[in-house]
């Protein structure tokens, strides 16, 4: 059928010769079977490390924040560099699922859950960072616009930081109403087949009752549309307004009209990369080569490639605007940078952004899964370190050389960044196993176009259907309209 | 009771869409389409109207804006101006363009959680609402379709159903 047409030189996005119940077996299995031992190896080691890192957060709060390796000179280090990490792996997630919507990219299909299920999952451990900051958590409600008992003392809105308060806040919810409203069809279909009780009635619960009604389906699309239009510019805002915490100081190394687009630039760098590490291993674990194709792959290893070269334009710029601005603080910023006490941390930089990724342009590197895995890693590395850079060495020279001073973190910093990774990879590790891990609708939606036994059908110029053999007749009883009490084969 | 319903199963989604339109041009009335993902056009095919979804976002969206300008207006305007690095505390307008991240995202905040709240209403869904498919394998592989019979057309629609290529034909039971 012509609305099934696809350019016969695009490759197949499913293969396998799927039918639509294979797909929905597919992704079921891995909710319906039970976890393996390498599964519960590597969930124990995550776990163990996320309650580390509670303990360090307890000690951090009972005690005080001078627990931390900060000083009078670097008062803001180990802590925001995490925060800023954390929020730029979030970025991939919405940006997969729109603004590659909004491209009408249907490989997304295969990524977009689990790229969101990341980006939530991360923007939770962002978050964490400045609640903890603040040393007394529980009166984080105090960034809230709301009048105190004190007076009418209001927070302030002329404040990056405030803005931050709601472009997190405002990003964390909508891709959660997002993520969970692509998410109802696919519990439902995991509802619908379950057998356990308990199944039943926890997807019967999340899936909110849907129903799969033409009317539903109709708002269902409209309502993704909308929201991906809607967080196109939300997500391009958060990373925009998180570089205003530092674009609006005065600190030399902060202070240019470069960083929003280049920190959203970093920010989908090291989501992609992130898309990459997690997908690379739960393809192979939970079974999903014929869904997550090599294709896939080198298409994120693409954006991981020209997000990297856009970063790398970006240092270069940096470098270039500090001399020829002619302002000598600035230029000592940089020269410090790259060859000041943290150059190792400049040029681990320097090497993880803007010199691997330029791997990519070779076939056959970015088409290897092992290759691809490898990058991703050197690229989170590389991102964190920018972060670390940028924040450290632009504060460790104050103004008064007698202020002059290092930045070493002591246990507690790193730990709380280890229960943040612990944390992260625990919720990402029950996600795989609880929820439906690819859009399962949306990918029977392109079966008929993308799939590789239509497509090959297609091409022999033959139909993508066949007429059943004359159906049968049979009655239904009226009072049976639940789903719960039918069987059908 | 209303009129009596007859479910038609399908296993694909063209030989649906086919049936779909026949069986209007038959001059029956489908009362319901239920699909295990977005069939493409079919809302056209059903005669449905355009959901109105998106205006609703859009109002919301402004919604939103208001809300912010309002609310920003009287903490730093009205209620306790405050000199901070100088920014002019005493005009809103003069002090707007700090306040123009929190406008947008308010704007999306209102515009995208009313929307998905409107849409969850009325489409029936909230946790603990039971599901109304028919059959299970609506949300798996099977296309069922509900049309109304009219007194005395029961053999001719079944027929009908048939020859669209329906895979089973359900009766209500007597």
């Amino acid at each position: 059928m012509a609305s099934h047409y696809e350019a016969s030189i695009r490759k197949p996005l499913v293969t396998g010769s799927k039918s639509y119940s294979d797909v929905s077996n597919d992704i079921a299995r891995p909710v319906e079977g039970r976890a393996n031992k390498q599964w519960w190896i590597v969930f124990g080691i995550a776990l163990a490390a996320f309650l580390w890192g509670l303990g360090a957060i307890i000690y951090t709060i009972s005690t005080g924040i001078g627990v931390w390796g900060l000083n009078k000179t670097v008062n803001w280090a180990w802590d925001i560099t995490n925060f800023v990490w954390w929020v730029g792996i979030g970025h991939a997630g919405t940006l997969i699922s729109a603004v590659l919507l909004l491209f009408r990219q249907k490989w997304r299909m295969a990524i977009n859950r689990s790229a969101e299920a990341m980006t939530i999952f991360s923007v939770i451990q962002a978050g964490l960072f400045p609640i903890i900051h603040m040393g007394r958590p529980w009166l984080a409600f105090w960034v809230l616009p709301i009048p105190n008992q004190y007076g009418s003392l209001w927070v302030n809105f002329n404040s990056p930081l405030l803005w931050d308060v709601f472009a997190i806040s405002t990003y964390l919810s909508v891709s959660l109403v997002f993520w969970w409203t692509g998410l109802l069809p696919d519990f439902a279909m995991i509802r619908d087949r379950a057998i356990k009780p308990f199944q039943k009635k926890l997807y019967s619960l999340i899936s909110f009752g849907w129903t799969g009604r033409s009317k539903d389906w109709q708002r269902f699309e409209e309502v993704s549309l909308v929201l991906a239009g809607l967080a196109t510019p939300l997500v391009l805002s958060v990373h925009t307004i998180v570089s205003f915490d530092f674009a609006t100081s005065v600190i030399p190394g902060w202070h240019t009209t470069i960083f929003p687009p280049y920190f959203v630039a970093g920010a989908i760098f090291s989501g992609f990369a992130m898309v990459n590490t997690l997908l690379i291993i739960m393809r192979k674990v939970v079974g999903l080569e014929d869904y997550i194709t090599v294709q896939h792959i080198e298409l994120m290893n693409i954006v991981i490639m020209i997000t990297g070269s856009i970063v790398g334009c970006a240092y270069i710029t940096e470098l270039f605007i500090a001399w020829y601005s002619g302002v000598e603080y600035e230029q000592y910023a940089f020269l410090n940078r790259a060859t000041g006490p943290y150059a190792w941390a400049y040029w681990a930089m320097m090497s993880c952004n803007v010199f691997s990724p330029q791997f990519m342009w070779f076939k056959r590197l970015r088409t290897s899964i092992m290759f691809s895995f490898f990058i991703s890693i050197v690229v989170n590395i590389g991102m964190w370190f920018e972060r670390f850079v940028i924040i450290v060495t632009s504060l460790h020279r104050d103004y008064l050389p007698s202020s002059w001073t290092m930045f070493s973190p002591t246990f507690v910093d790193i730990g709380i960044f280890i229960g943040t990774i612990g944390f992260f990879f625990v919720l990402f590790l029950l996600y795989s196993r609880t929820f439906p891990v690819i859009a399962q609708a949306e990918v029977k939606s392109i079966l008929k176009s993308s799939g590789d036994q239509y497509k090959a059908l297609r091409e022999e110029g033959k139909p993508l259907y066949t007429m059943p053999k004359r159906g049968k007749v049979t009655t239904y009883s009226i009072e049976e309209n639940s789903t719960t009490n039918q069987t059908h084969s | 009771m209303a009129s009596k319903i007859f479910r038609a199963l399908y296993n694909d989604d063209d030989i649906l869409m086919n049936a779909v339109k026949k069986v209007r041009e038959e001059k029956h009335h489908i009362e319901e389409v239920y699909t295990p993902f977005p069939v493409h056009g079919l809302d056209k095919a059903l005669g449905l109207d355009e959901t109105r979804i998106s205006m609703a976002a859009f109002i919301y969206g402004c919604l939103g804006l208001t809300v912010a300008t309002v609310m920003m207006n009287y903490i730093m305007i009205e209620d306790w101006p405050q000199d901070i690095g100088g920014k002019p505390s005493f005009s809103f307008i003069q002090n707007m363009p700090a306040f123009v991240p929190v406008m947008f995202e308010m704007t999306v905040f209102f515009a995208a959680h009313l929307m998905v709240i409107t849409f969850y209403l009325r489409s029936k869904m909230w946790p603990f609402k039971k599901a109304e498919n028919p059959l299970p394998r609506t949300t798996n592989d099977l296309f069922l379709m509900e049309v109304a019979v009219k007194e005395g057309e029961e053999k001719a629609l079944t027929e009908l159903l048939l020859d669209t290529g329906a895979i089973e034909v359900q009766k209500p039971k007597a």
